[in-house]
């Protein structure tokens, strides 16, 4: 009788979801790097949102077993059985205490929630930004990010490089974040919350990651079609690693002589209109900067490896690994782009 | 079946009349529209990067507001007369009422074109296209009680309209007075604060 | 068991249903003219359920294209289209026409009157919403669009500026989107004018408001908020309308418009909206399950109360939705503190229908089962809630999938789990047959199954970091497996909604005669004939407490003895 399969069905569901709700945090951290598990920070403001989210779950989970469990009492409990009478049972309209004490206990609740979570905003939002902080500007395009590190005299697009920063050597790195069209939002979940990118409305955030490696994210305000493509990588590098990249990154675009033909195609065609290569003629700030497109491991933001094949595919045809994205195709010949990818795998 | 024992409250049982009801609610509704595109307004004050501000070109119109604020006025009085009955005299406030809200739709008509020929449209800056948008939102909400104000003229002269229908003009009523009130608000907010 | 003739304040006439069969172009006139609330009722129903069912196989054509990583189901534009209408259509054109439509129905039966205050308003409200809703649609087929896929909106369901403005949305699509919405927003009013008057001003004799279902109380409160809730909206779609069509600056950043300002709008009409759309469930749980324990609702006084705060609270936290634009700490933290605040009434509300089911007789029919999962499914949503609200956790959680779980769960766990819960229930009165109850258990248990299934794996794979509004990802993100368990739910969840319809279908032909009152129940409209006649009550209605049809069936014990 479906009576009886009620309560069963009930206890199982709930054990389920009492079960998934305390997962071991632990379990989140051993995900490959490719899985940015809010779960697994490794940078001060996402672990500090972390304890509060552990915090959190503690009182929402007391709160489903408690009332979760009365419901399936009352269910089991008082259900009607086959050999009832149809009396009808007591009728109950109410009760004042049991009104207040149910009122009140929330409230108590809701306060010490609250005032835990203010107290973690203001440790966020307001921290003090350090004299000696990395600065970045962060613009958001459809659908790709440009970095500028303007005391540095770097511009680079889609992957951000970091330092590390130790209990010995604090280097938090602070992201100045605009956008030149839509709406973006900047989110890597294992260094920080998500800040968005709004045209003519600046914002700040701010990471301090404490573990090298490389982190993934990707713009989570919904952007246009290829809003799903427009991917983040962040490498937090060693002091040293970190040094090495930024006086690499602030060199002119390599002018190897063998590579000269592509680099007559590239200033020549439209290319110059969009992108820009330090050194060169070319200034177009439409498109991400080129000076050092070798040293980055993906092209367009992230849809595709860095390799001869995948620059060669699209730049002959953007729109099969993007479609919708504003890169045309330029409609040169197979020749010709050849010659111009031998000449972008030189800038390293 | 037993007979059903009486409690007190069946007696004297008397509900607001559903008209009433009706338009207050439709008032609320029209409030919310209102106040967004007032907050839009008072938002943008001084935002302009170009153009023309308020100060440069608006001309405050007094006279336009006397001819709406007092169109209440006699609208009331025209509610006063259908109550005792008195068609021809309500026929005759009514009409006055009708003519003072067609003069502020005119006096509307020619600031928009004396503003349009000096150069604001509603593209020009934030400040155009806030004005005629608030300003427009408004006057388009006199034009549909000019049109109800007419309609109900007409069913006057006619001889449709007599005593017993007194509820419903006073429901109308309360829709052209909610238009007054708003222009009050728009007024401010346009004319004096924004200026 | 019920009573076959139960008089109200006088005799009843069980009229008779008999009618000679008109032709079928008569009948169907009389369809299109009617301005019978229950007829309208009935026409908002079926018009909410063909879209739940083309809304459905949106989601189900999104869920396939996410099935697996880069799947090549549907192209970007089409899958941006699909996420826009299919959360537009849910909204707009199926929960708060069946919400209203079921109000319609019921409203004017529960409190003993006629017919709704104003029917040709009703009539011409529904038509409205009707052709808002046609007007949407249109634009799949209107003009070939951008890459000749149609013009409809591809902005997201809440069309954030500037990706709204001209220079990004250069088709007709954002102009459907706002016009049709615009339209079907007029009918949404003249509605909530509607039941707001008839509740006032329709009641029958001894019924205060303090007497009246808390049906009828909770669609009132979700009337008076709709003024005020669907007109920012209105006002919104007019700015960006005039942006578009007529170069205003509303949101245009290069003459120094704001693109905040749109974010605002929208979520001052589009956080009330989600409790213009939950709140009447709240009303339908508190008629079933006092009915199915046995039990008069407990605390009456206080779920009155709690739904008017919930209204009033709700105006005041549109703000968590934004709590990642960058809004100072004081201003994150004065919304945190506003959503914190509407969970406590929320709280009570489900304290009150534990309270209820205490002590009572539980019967397990389906209308029940659905209310059952109701319960814990708005627990779990309210708790992921809770957990959204705390912002710094939400500026991981925002615009990802644990975004969609938890709306989702509150959207199809909490409301349409009801609204199936309410055709079960009412389905009887409005036709006169029963709908098969094996058919309902199917339909049940399939649905829950494919229910959790979904919603509940989403919220995992939000936490692992994949956001919303994305038509596939890498094979390398960890994100397939999960994706393909939520959308073999969904599937299942497809099958469970089409034997719903095969059960309506079917029932309608050979269900079981349901009588007057095939549930034992206490509240006006099982008084009546099912179906009702056009007049609804031979003679108006007297009642004396607040379950008058209890009061006729225990008269040594009636409720105004111990109603306070």
């Amino acid at each position: 009788m479906i009576r009886e399969h009620v309560p069963h069905a009930a206890r199982l569901s709930f054990l389920l979801i009492l079960t998934a709700a305390f997962a071991a945090p632990s379990a989140w951290a051993d995900l490959p790097q490719q899985t940015p598990s809010i779960f697994a920070p490794a940078s001060a403001p996402a672990s500090s949102i972390f304890g509060l989210s552990i915090f959190t779950l503690a009182i929402t989970g007391g709160i489903f077993v408690v009332v979760g469990g009365l419901l399936a009492f009352a269910i089991i409990r008082y259900r009607e059985r086959a050999n009832d009478d149809t009396s009808e049972p007591p009728q109950i309209y109410g009760s004042m205490q049991v009104e207040l004490a149910w009122t009140v206990i929330p409230i108590l609740i809701v306060v010490v929630l609250f005032l835990t979570t203010a107290r973690i905003i203001f440790a966020i939002q307001d921290a003090p930004q350090p004299k000696d902080a990395l600065d970045v500007t962060v613009i958001g395009h459809q659908f790709w990010w440009e970095f500028r590190y303007p005391k540095l005299g770097i511009v680079t697009a889609n992957e951000l490089h970091v330092p590390v920063s130790t209990a010995r050597d604090p280097e938090p790195t602070y992201l100045h974040l605009l956008s030149a069209d839509v709406d973006h939002s900047f989110w890597v979940p294992q260094l920080a919350g998500k800040t968005d990118l709004i045209p003519n409305h600046p914002n700040e955030t701010w990471i301090e990651p404490t573990h090298t490696g490389l982190y993934y994210g990707q713009c989570a305000q919904f952007c246009g079609v290829e809003h799903a493509k427009m991917l983040l990588r962040v490498y937090v590098d060693t002091p040293a690693q970190f040094a090495a990249w930024v006086k690499d990154q602030q060199q002119a675009g390599a002018e190897e002589p063998q590579v000269a033909a592509g680099r007559e195609i590239f200033e020549t065609h439209a290319c110059a209109n969009c992108h820009a290569i330090k050194g060169t003629g070319a200034l177009g700030t439409f498109g991400p900067d080129l000076t050092h497109l070798a040293s980055r491991d993906t092209i367009a933001a992230g849809a595709a490896n860095n390799t001869p094949q995948e620059l060669f595919n699209w730049i002959k045809n953007p729109d099969s690994i993007k479609p919708g994205c504003l890169m045309p195709s330029m409609q040169l010949s197979d020749n010709d782009i050849h010659e111009l990818v031998a000449y972008l795998e030189t800038l390293h | 079946m037993s007979a059903i024992p009486v409690t007190p409250g069946a007696e004297n049982w008397e509900l607001p009349s559903r008209g009433k009801v009706g338009m207050l609610s439709l008032i609320t509704g029209e409030s919310a529209i209102f106040t967004i595109f007032v907050v839009g307004y008072v938002f943008y004050l001084g935002k302009d990067i170009s153009g023309p501000t308020p100060k440069q070109v608006l001309d405050i119109p007094v006279f336009n507001t006397i001819c709406l604020l007092s169109s209440s006025v006699t609208i009331w009085l025209s509610e006063r007369q259908i109550e005792r009955g008195r068609m021809k005299a309500f026929a005759a406030l009514w009409a006055l009422t009708l003519a003072l809200g067609i003069e502020f739709l005119i006096g509307t008509a020619l600031e928009w074109k004396k503003l349009i020929e000096g150069g604001l449209t509603i593209r020009t800056n934030l400040f155009g296209t806030t004005f005629y948008s608030l300003v427009g939102l408004h006057a388009t909400h006199v034009v549909i009680g000019a049109v109800g104000l007419t309609l109900i003229l007409i069913f006057t002269l006619t001889g449709h309209i007599n005593e017993s229908h007194t509820e419903r003009i006073q429901t109308f009523a309360l829709y052209w007075h909610f238009v007054d009130a708003v222009w009050v608000v728009v007024f401010t907010v346009v004319y004096i604060v924004g200026r | 068991m019920a009573d076959q003739s139960i008089p109200i304040g006088g005799s009843l006439d069980a009229a008779p249903r008999e009618r000679e069969r008109l032709p079928l172009l008569d009948r169907l006139h009389e369809w299109v003219v009617t301005v019978d609330h229950k007829r309208l009722g009935i026409l908002y129903v079926l018009y909410a359920l063909f879209f739940l069912v083309v809304a459905g196989a949106e989601a189900l054509s999104m869920r396939v294209q996410l099935a697996v990583p880069n799947n090549h189901f549907l192209p970007p534009e089409i899958y941006d289209q699909f996420f826009t209408m299919h959360g537009t259509t849910m909204v707009f054109l199926v929960g708060m026409p069946i919400l209203f439509g079921i109000a319609n129905y019921i409203v004017p039966l529960q409190i003993g009157a006629r017919d709704m205050a104003f029917p040709r308003l009703n009539a011409f409200s529904f038509w409205l919403t009707a052709f808002g809703g046609i007007l949407l649609y249109w634009s799949y087929i209107g003009g070939f669009g951008l890459y000749g896929m149609g013009n409809a909106p591809d902005v997201g369901w809440w069309a954030y500026a500037p990706l709204s403005t001209k220079p990004f949305s250069i088709g007709p699509t954002v102009d459907y989107w706002a016009l049709a919405l615009i339209v079907s927003g007029f009918g949404t009013l003249g509605t909530a004018i509607n039941i707001v008057a008839t509740t006032l001003s329709m009641r029958c004799k001894g019924m205060t408001l303090l007497r009246m279902p808390l049906f009828v109380w909770l669609m009132l409160v979700v009337s008076a908020l709709t003024l005020i809730t669907i007109t920012p909206l209105t006002a919104a779609q007019v700015m960006l309308l005039l942006d578009r069509n007529l170069g205003a600056h509303f949101f245009d950043a290069q003459a120094g418009g704001s693109a905040l300002l749109w974010i605002h709008f929208f979520w001052i009409f589009g956080h009330p909206e989600v409790y213009v759309l939950v709140l009447p469930v709240f009303g339908i749980a508190s008629e079933i399950i006092p009915v199915f324990s046995r039990k008069a609702i407990f605390g009456y006084p206080a779920m009155v109360a709690a739904s008017v705060g919930i209204a009033f609270v709700s105006l005041g936290v549109w703000a968590h939705h934004m709590f990642t634009v960058g809004m100072s700490s004081v201003g994150n933290t004065f919304f945190v503190l506003s959503t914190m605040m509407v969970g406590i009434p929320t709280g009570i509300k489900i304290f009150n229908w534990l309270a209820t089911i205490w002590g009572g007789k539980v019967r397990f029919q389906t209308p029940m089962l659905f209310c059952v999962a109701f319960l814990f499914q708005f627990l779990i949503a309210g708790l992921t809630g809770i957990m959204l609200s705390v912002a710094p956790w939400d500026w991981q959680l925002h615009n990802s999938y644990f975004v969609i779980a938890h709306f989702h769960y509150v959207l199809v766990g909490a409301i349409i789990f009801n609204i199936f819960a309410a055709v079960y229930y009412w389905f009887p009165k409005v036709t006169g047959k029963m709908l098969s109850e094996t058919l309902g258990k199917w339909h049940f248990w399939l649905f829950l199954i494919g229910f959790h299934l979904t919603f509940d794996t989403m919220h995992f794979v939000g936490i692992l970091g994949m956001p919303r509004s994305i038509y596939t990802y890498e094979a390398n993100r960890g994100w397939g497996t999960l994706n393909f368990i939520i959308s073999v739910g969904a599937f299942i969840q497809g099958i469970a909604v089409l034997i719903f319809l095969w059960n309506v279908i079917v029932s309608l032909r050979k269900g079981k005669e349901a009588g007057n009152d095939p549930w034992d129940a206490w509240t006006l409209e099982w008084a009546t004939p099912s179906p009702p006649p056009a007049y609804n009550f031979a003679s108006d209605p007297v009642v004396h407490s607040r379950r008058p049809l209890w009061d006729i069936k225990h008269p040594d014990d009636p409720d105004w003895k111990y109603e306070s």
